[in-house]
C-alpha cells in the first residue's frame, strides 16, 4: 500500500482515559503503558479536554479510537468529520488510529450507536473502499474492530471472520480483536467464540480490546448480552484473551470502562491482570 | 432478503414500528427483543446526552418531564454530527414551541445559557489583555476603540432573570424580578456565568460586533457607566485585543 504511517503501540496495558482519572495517571499510571480516546470528544477548539491530551502526550503513547465515522454506512463517509479526524490526528500524532465495522450515520442523521451490517460481496466494497478513503485520508494504517453482535441477517452470505480477512487484505488495514465482542457476539448468535477466533485472521491484529457486558434474555429466554463497557472483564473473557495471546503472542492490550466508570485503582487493578497475562504469553513463547 | 439502512433507521425511531423483515435471530426468526436492543441503545444514549447537556432545565421541569420531553425532542432533531458534545442545538426553539413547557416561559432562555456553556468550555484558548490596556491608549482615540473577544465569550439576552434562575438551580439562591442577561467567558477552562443589566449586554452585545466603543455606548443609553461592565469583562479574561 501507499507509504503510510503504520500503527505503533508498545505491547503492553493501555486505558481509555477518562478526564477524571487525569491527575492518578500523571502522578502514577502503572502498569498502564498508553491511553487511548474516542476521537469525537476532542473535537473541540481548545479548553481543558486538549490542554489535558498536550500533558498526557508528552508521557504516554495515544490511540485515537473513532466511534462515529460510520465506515460501514450505506452513504459516502462525511468529510466534514473526516476532516475533524485527520485534524485530531495530525496534531495528537497517535500511535493508532482505529475504528469499527458498523454504521451510525443514515440520511445525515447521526444515531449515536453501533449499528450492524449484513456480511456480503456488496458490503464488504463499501466498507473496503470507505477504509481506503479514511488511510489515504489520514495517511496512516487504521484498525477495524469487530463489533458486538445482537442480531443477523437473512442477507448474509459469509462469516464475520472472512469479512474481516477479505477487509484487510483489499485494504491493508489492520485489525482491532475485541475479545469481549467476540463473546458477546458468540453467546447472542450461538457459536463457539474460540472458533471465532481460530478463524480470525491473527496476523493483521493490531490491538486487542477488553471490556464488560450486561446479561439479559431474548424473548425465547436465550442468553442476550449487552455490550456496556460499564464492569469488570468477566472470568471467561479473560480465558478468551489467554486462548488468543497464545496464538498471536503479545499484543496492545485495552481495558474499556465507558459508563459507570470507577476511580482510578479499579482500572489499574483490570490492567494489572492484563499486564499478568501478557507475561505469562511472553513466558510461553 | 435486503434490510435497508433506511428500513433499520426507520424502525430504530419509531417505537411502534416493527423491526425490519430481514434481521434474525440464531434460530432463523425475526428478531425483535434483539432488534430492541438497538433501539433502546439510540434512546437512551440520546437522552442521557442531552440530561448530561441541560441539567438545569431537567432541574426545573423534573426527571419524567425531562426524559418524555427528550423523546420527543431525539425523534424531531435527532443529531446531524457525531460530535455530541454540541448536540441539542435546537432545544430553545424546541421547548418555545414545546405546547407542555408554555408554563415555564424562560426554559428556552435556560437552554441557550446551558449551550452556550458548553461552547464556551470548548472553545478556543486565547490570552487576554493586561488589566491596563485601555488605560495605556491616548484619551482621544478611545472612542474610536474596538474590542476583540475571547471565542469562549457568550451574551444570552434574556427578559426573564436568568441569571438569578440559573444560580438558584446550581448554587442555591432566590430569583429576583428583573431582566437578567448573562455574560458567558471562560477565564481559564471553567467557564464562569455573570449578570448583566440590560443596557450593559446591549452595550457588550454592540462591542462584540465590531461597533467602536463610542457608538456601543449609545446602546446603553444616557447615564451609562461603562466602568463596571469594563472592569467585569477584564476580570474574566473576556478581552484579547484592543484596536484604535
Amino acid at each position: 500500500m501507499f507509504d503510510a504511517i503504520r500503527p505503533t503501540l508498545p505491547n503492553r496495558p493501555g486505558v481509555g482515559y477518562k478526564a477524571q482519572h487525569f491527575n492518578d495517571i500523571m502522578a502514577d499510571a502503572d502498569p498502564v503503558g498508553w491511553l487511548e480516546i474516542h476521537a469525537e470528544n476532542y473535537m473541540g477548539m481548545g479548553g481543558r479536554p486538549l490542554a489535558q491530551l498536550r500533558h498526557l502526550s508528552e508521557k504516554f503513547p495515544f490511540s485515537v479510537h473513532g466511534v462515529g465515522l460510520s465506515i460501514g454506512g450505506e452513504g459516502p463517509l462525511d468529510a466534514d468529520h473526516l476532516a475533524r479526524l485527520k485534524t485530531l490526528c495530525d496534531w495528537l500524532n497517535p500511535a493508532s488510529f482505529s475504528e469499527h465495522l458498523a454504521w451510525s450515520t443514515h440520511d445525515s442523521a447521526f444515531l449515536n450507536d453501533l449499528l450492524p451490517l449484513p456480511y456480503t460481496a456488496a458490503t464488504v466494497k463499501r466498507v473496503a473502499d470507505h477504509i481506503d478513503q479514511v488511510q489515504s485520508t489520514l495517511g496512516r494504517h487504521m484498525l477495524l474492530e469487530n463489533p458486538s453482535s445482537y442480531l443477523a441477517f437473512a442477507e448474509s452470505d459469509m462469516s464475520e471472520t472472512d469479512f474481516l480477512a477479505e477487509v484487510a487484505a483489499r485494504t491493508g488495514c489492520g485489525l482491532l480483536l475485541d475479545v469481549n465482542n467476540v463473546f458477546v457476539s458468540a453467546t447472542n448468535l450461538g457459536y463457539s467464540p474460540q472458533g471465532y477466533i481460530d478463524a480470525y485472521p491473527l496476523e493483521h491484529v493490531g490491538e486487542i480490546h477488553l471490556g464488560g457486558h450486561d446479561e439479559d434474555e431474548d424473548e425465547t429466554g436465550a442468553p442476550l448480552l449487552i455490550d456496556s463497557h460499564g464492569a469488570e472483564v468477566v472470568d471467561p473473557v479473560w480465558a478468551l484473551l489467554d486462548y488468543t495471546l497464545a496464538k498471536t503472542g503479545p499484543k496492545p492490550l485495552l481495558i474499556e470502562w465507558d459508563t459507570d466508570v470507577p476511580e482510578w485503582s479499579v482500572l489499574a487493578d483490570e490492567a494489572r491482570r492484563a499486564d499478568r497475562a501478557l507475561t505469562q504469553t511472553a513466558v510461553a513463547a | 432478503m435486503i434490510t435497508t439502512q433506511t428500513d433499520f433507521r426507520t424502525a430504530l425511531l419509531d417505537p411502534n414500528s416493527p423491526p425490519p423483515e430481514g434481521v434474525r435471530n440464531p434460530d432463523g426468526v425475526q428478531a425483535t427483543k434483539r432488534f430492541d436492543v438497538y433501539r433502546n441503545n439510540v434512546a437512551v444514549s440520546l437522552t442521557e446526552a442531552l440530561e448530561t447537556a441541560f441539567p438545569v432545565v431537567r432541574k426545573l421541569v423534573g426527571d419524567d418531564f425531562f426524559r418524555a420531553m427528550a423523546g420527543v425532542y431525539l425523534r424531531a432533531h435527532p443529531p446531524t454530527s457525531p460530535v455530541m458534545m454540541f448536540y441539542g442545538e435546537e432545544m430553545p426553539a424546541f421547548l418555545a414551541g414545546f405546547g407542555p413547557a408554555q408554563s415555564v416561559p424562560y426554559l428556552p432562555d435556560v437552554a441557550a445559557l446551558e449551550l452556550a456553556l458548553r461552547h464556551s468550555y470548548h472553545a478556543a484558548d486565547a490570552a487576554p489583555v493586561a488589566p491596563d490596556a485601555l488605560g495605556q491608549l491616548a484619551p482621544d482615540t478611545l472612542p474610536h476603540v474596538t474590542f476583540a473577544f475571547a471565542p469562549a465569550v457568550r451574551i444570552i439576552p434574556s427578559r426573564f432573570p436568568l441569571h438569578s434562575i440559573w444560580w438558584a438551580n446550581t448554587h442555591g439562591g432566590k430569583n429576583t424580578q428583573n431582566a437578567e442577561p448573562a455574560l458567558v467567558t471562560r477565564p481559564e477552562f471553567d467557564p464562569q456565568v455573570d449578570v448583566l443589566t440590560p443596557e450593559q449586554a446591549a452595550v457588550c452585545t454592540a462591542l462584540m460586533g465590531g461597533e467602536p466603543l463610542g457608538q456601543a455606548l449609545r446602546h446603553g443609553g444616557a447615564d451609562f457607566d461603562l466602568g463596571p461592565l469594563l472592569g467585569l469583562l477584564l476580570a474574566r479574561g473576556a478581552i484579547t485585543s484592543l484596536k484604535t
